[in-house]
């Protein structure tokens, strides 16, 4: 497939067309569901699987290697801030693992415009955006010396 | 234009013009609007940029950081480290700027809520090598993307960017670009005082390994179509280091990534037979490189070479040994978690295959090569440096800023500047957005102008394939099989195959020479020839079939390359048989290019290398 979608959970809601960086998940004009249009410009990146709303998509590894039999489930819960992942093997192994996904409030990060202007005298300066302080360092913004860069091949260099 | 003159065209207005909403990109919008509080800045992107680029998928790793608050390197350490990799060809001054930079970049991820793993004794972030801190980094790019909305006027997904608009005023000044939504067919014409170009890199310009309905799990992502380097090249800039293609040693048919297994698991390879085998092969990679196989550690591409040695002796696979490691329950936990948060494909492959590291070792193969800027390689445009520090030659203007007046690049798109990977491209991009706008302060009313004739033109060809294919479509009953198109598809696996077989890629052991360059460019050239007659279907095989576009001529500009240097600077990526030593003599330069879309011709020249000397 490899993600593929189940045709009694999927609602035609879309958010899997929205978000799939191959855009290969569309709907289907006749059932109006969701599918993967081309199977081999899947990355099985799940992004699309992680966006669905009713737990519709899997995943089906790749016909040309991965044998079946075989599940990796994933559920993203930004409420809770993780994601949940089971893998089950094609001879029944199981394995669980649960991740967190973000440490802040979806939403919360400010605005660069958020932050005092800085002067004109900082434009032309080599320092970007919360520097030198989000360096952490004392001294300032590190810098060659131009006499530190020579031409030309060196032994050892 | 007949059928399609009715197509709507929509104007777009901005400051800086930031083309791919990636890490760079991202890092591009946030600084461009911390700079410009009043600029209009908006940025195109192919996909979503919740979901887009390289780290659509996440990450568990950031694998530049240098740690100065703790004083674990220095950049000057990590421009060693990148030269040394590299075989001795890197822009220093380039590599040194992101490194002084990309801890402000990290510090900002942990306070927008990036969850990091911290050192539990020291309190500082989790090593996983010396440059590698490891990260729970499944919503990285969500994280950064938000960061990026933020700053944006704009941010429009779902639109493929096809081409660059050139000044109509003045010669070799970038005033936009072009391309069309993906999703309604509507053509948009963006207008830029400066473009910042943070597009991808290449997949799929080599035959990958599987062909099959696994062609999609190449080790980088699908959708990085070679924009970065296409778009530039368009328009005349110059690009360098270009042949200086990647091969990754990575888990078999999954790719899964090898860098926590190797320095945070302390998993090591062996051959089939259980023995270390780079010792094997020392004297000979010795007598290719010279002294580069003794530095420390080891340079990619030689440690490549010497699993391509083994394999082809008959000693293969290569296997990483996981079974001691993946005894502690922890670092069992540690080696599933790499993979679910960075490539869900290699646990499939596993689970399927019933592959438990506890209990066998798994196999490692070495991918097709990729073209990319931000990993272990540095192709790309070639960009002035920092004001403060670089030499002459490498400076004529804003910091990456390309060869073309206003066009800054960033990420896959800048070359010379290897082992930036996703906190250096973000650094990247914020570095050329501040460039960009003091660019703009400086031009003051000296604006750029689109050329209506220019973006007609464009129009024009952008929608070609979808009306060859729709009057080519009637003479034929159904089916794939026509005598006036060729499908985006069926390009694809020609250009995969030509690159693959004569321009080093797997089915040739990596292995080109003078003959198979010239070859491959001459077949390249009919590709090229019969791409005129691309037909799509629908508006997303259009983007598909731009996407060849882009990957052709970023394998004109590779083959060219290739062509130019005459030595084998990096084994294990690519051999030239007809030059198969390291020659510092007359190669310790880098390669040049430039194309000129009007004669379709391609100018090469060296350029010097500066190294820091302490």
């Amino acid at each position: 497939m490899p993600t593929f979608v189940y045709m009694t959970s999927c609602d035609g809601c879309g958010h899997c067309v929205d978000i799939c960086p191959s855009d290969i998940m569309h709907i289907d004009k006749t059932s109006r569901r969701a599918y993967n249009i081309e199977p081999n410009f899947c990355w099985e990146c799940y992004s699309c699987v992680k966006a669905c709303p009713q737990n519709a998509i899997d995943c089906r590894g790749y016909a040309e290697f991965a044998p079946m039999g075989h599940s990796v489930r994933a559920l993203r819960e930004e409420d809770k801030g993780t994601i949940s992942w089971k893998i089950k093997f094609r001879n029944g192994t199981e394995k669980d693992f649960v991740s967190p996904i973000r440490t802040t409030p979806w939403g919360s990060i400010k605005s660069p415009s958020d932050y005092d202007v800085p002067g004109p005298e900082a434009l032309i300066s080599q320092e970007l955006a919360h520097e030198p302080d989000a360096l952490n360092i004392k001294g300032g913004l590190p810098a060659l010396e131009r006499k530190q860069l020579k031409k030309g091949f060196r032994k050892g260099l | 234009m007949g059928l399609f003159s009715n197509r709507k065209t929509i104007f777009v207005d901005s400051d800086v013009l930031v083309i791919g909403g990636g890490m760079a990109g991202c890092g591009a919008t946030y600084e461009a609007r911390y700079w410009g509080r009043d600029l209009n800045i908006v940025c195109v992107e192919k996909a979503n940029i919740e979901r887009s680029g390289a780290v659509a998928q996440g990450l568990y790793a950031i694998n530049c950081y240098m740690g100065m608050q703790w004083d674990e390197n220095q950049p000057e350490d990590h421009v060693r480290y990148a030269r040394n990799d590299l075989m001795g060809l890197v822009r220093e001054d380039l590599g040194y700027d992101i490194a002084r930079h990309v801890d402000s970049s990290v510090h900002k991820f942990e306070e927008w809520g990036l969850p990091f793993m911290k050192d539990p004794k020291t309190g500082r972030y989790l090593r996983e090598g010396k440059w590698q801190i490891m990260i729970h980094g499944e919503s990285y790019k969500p994280i950064v993307a938000e960061a990026a909305r933020k700053a944006a006027t704009e941010i429009y997904n779902r639109i493929m960017v096809t081409h660059l608009l050139m000044d109509k005023k003045k010669k070799n000044r970038v005033a936009g670009a072009v391309g069309f939504n993906v999703r309604t067919g509507d053509f948009y014409v963006f207008r830029g005082k400066a473009v910042i170009v943070g597009a991808g890199g290449a997949s799929h310009i080599f035959k990958p390994r599987s062909t099959g309905e696994g062609m999609g799990r190449t080790w980088y992502a699908p959708w990085s179509s070679a924009s970065a380097y296409a778009l530039p090249i368009q328009v005349g800039a110059k690009m360098t280091q270009m042949e200086n293609r990647i091969v990754l040693t990575r888990f078999k048919d999954g790719y899964g990534p090898v860098g926590a297994y190797f320095l945070h698991l302390k998993t090591y390879t062996e051959n089939v037979n259980g023995e270390e085998y780079e010792s094997t092969w020392y004297k000979d990679t010795k007598a290719m490189v010279g002294d580069y196989i003794d530095r420390h550690p080891v340079p990619t591409c030689l440690r490549n070479h010497a699993i391509l040695k083994e394999v082809a002796a008959g000693r293969g696979p290569i296997r990483m040994v996981t079974k001691e490691a993946f005894k502690d329950p922890h670092l069992e936990q540690v080696g599933w978690e790499n993979f679910l948060g960075m490539t869900i494909g290699q646990a499939v492959v596993w689970a399927s295959q019933n592959v438990d590291p506890k209990h066998t070792n798994p196999e490692l193969t070495t991918s097709e090569p990729y073209v990319m800027g931000s990993h272990a390689t540095c192709s790309g445009a070639w960009a002035s440096g920092p004001e403060d520090y670089a030499p002459d030659e490498y400076q004529w203007g804003y910091n990456r800023m390309m060869t073309v007046d206003g066009l800054f690049g960033a990420g896959d798109t800048i070359g010379g500047t290897a082992h930036k990977f996703s906190s250096g491209s973000f650094t990247e991009g914020r570095i050329a957005a501040k460039a960009a706008v003091r660019y703009i302060q400086d031009m003051g009313t000296d604006e750029p102008e689109v050329s209506e004739e220019e973006y007609e033109n464009f129009k024009a060809e952008v929608f070609r394939p979808l009306e060859t294919y729709k009057v080519g479509r009637n003479e034929i009953v159904a089916g794939t099989v026509s005598p006036s198109y060729i499908l985006p598809l069926h390009g694809l696996q020609r250009l995969e195959k030509i690159m693959d077989e004569y321009v080093g890629g797997i089915s040739s052991g990596y292995m080109t020479n003078d003959w198979g360059l010239n070859k491959g460019l001459e077949h390249l050239q009919m590709l090229k020839e019969d791409l005129e007659y691309l037909g799509a279907e629908d508006l997303h095989q259009l983007m598909r079939s731009w996407e060849l576009k882009h990957r052709l001529l970023a394998s004109f500009s590779v083959a060219h390359h290739t062509l130019f240097r005459k030595e084998t600077r990096w084994p294990g990526y690519y051999y030239r048989g007809d030059h198969m030593k390291l020659d510092d003599k007359n190669w310790h330069c880098f390669t040049l290019s430039q194309y000129d879309a009007k004669s379709n011709e391609w100018a090469m020249e060296k350029a010097p290398v500066y190294h820091i000397i302490d």
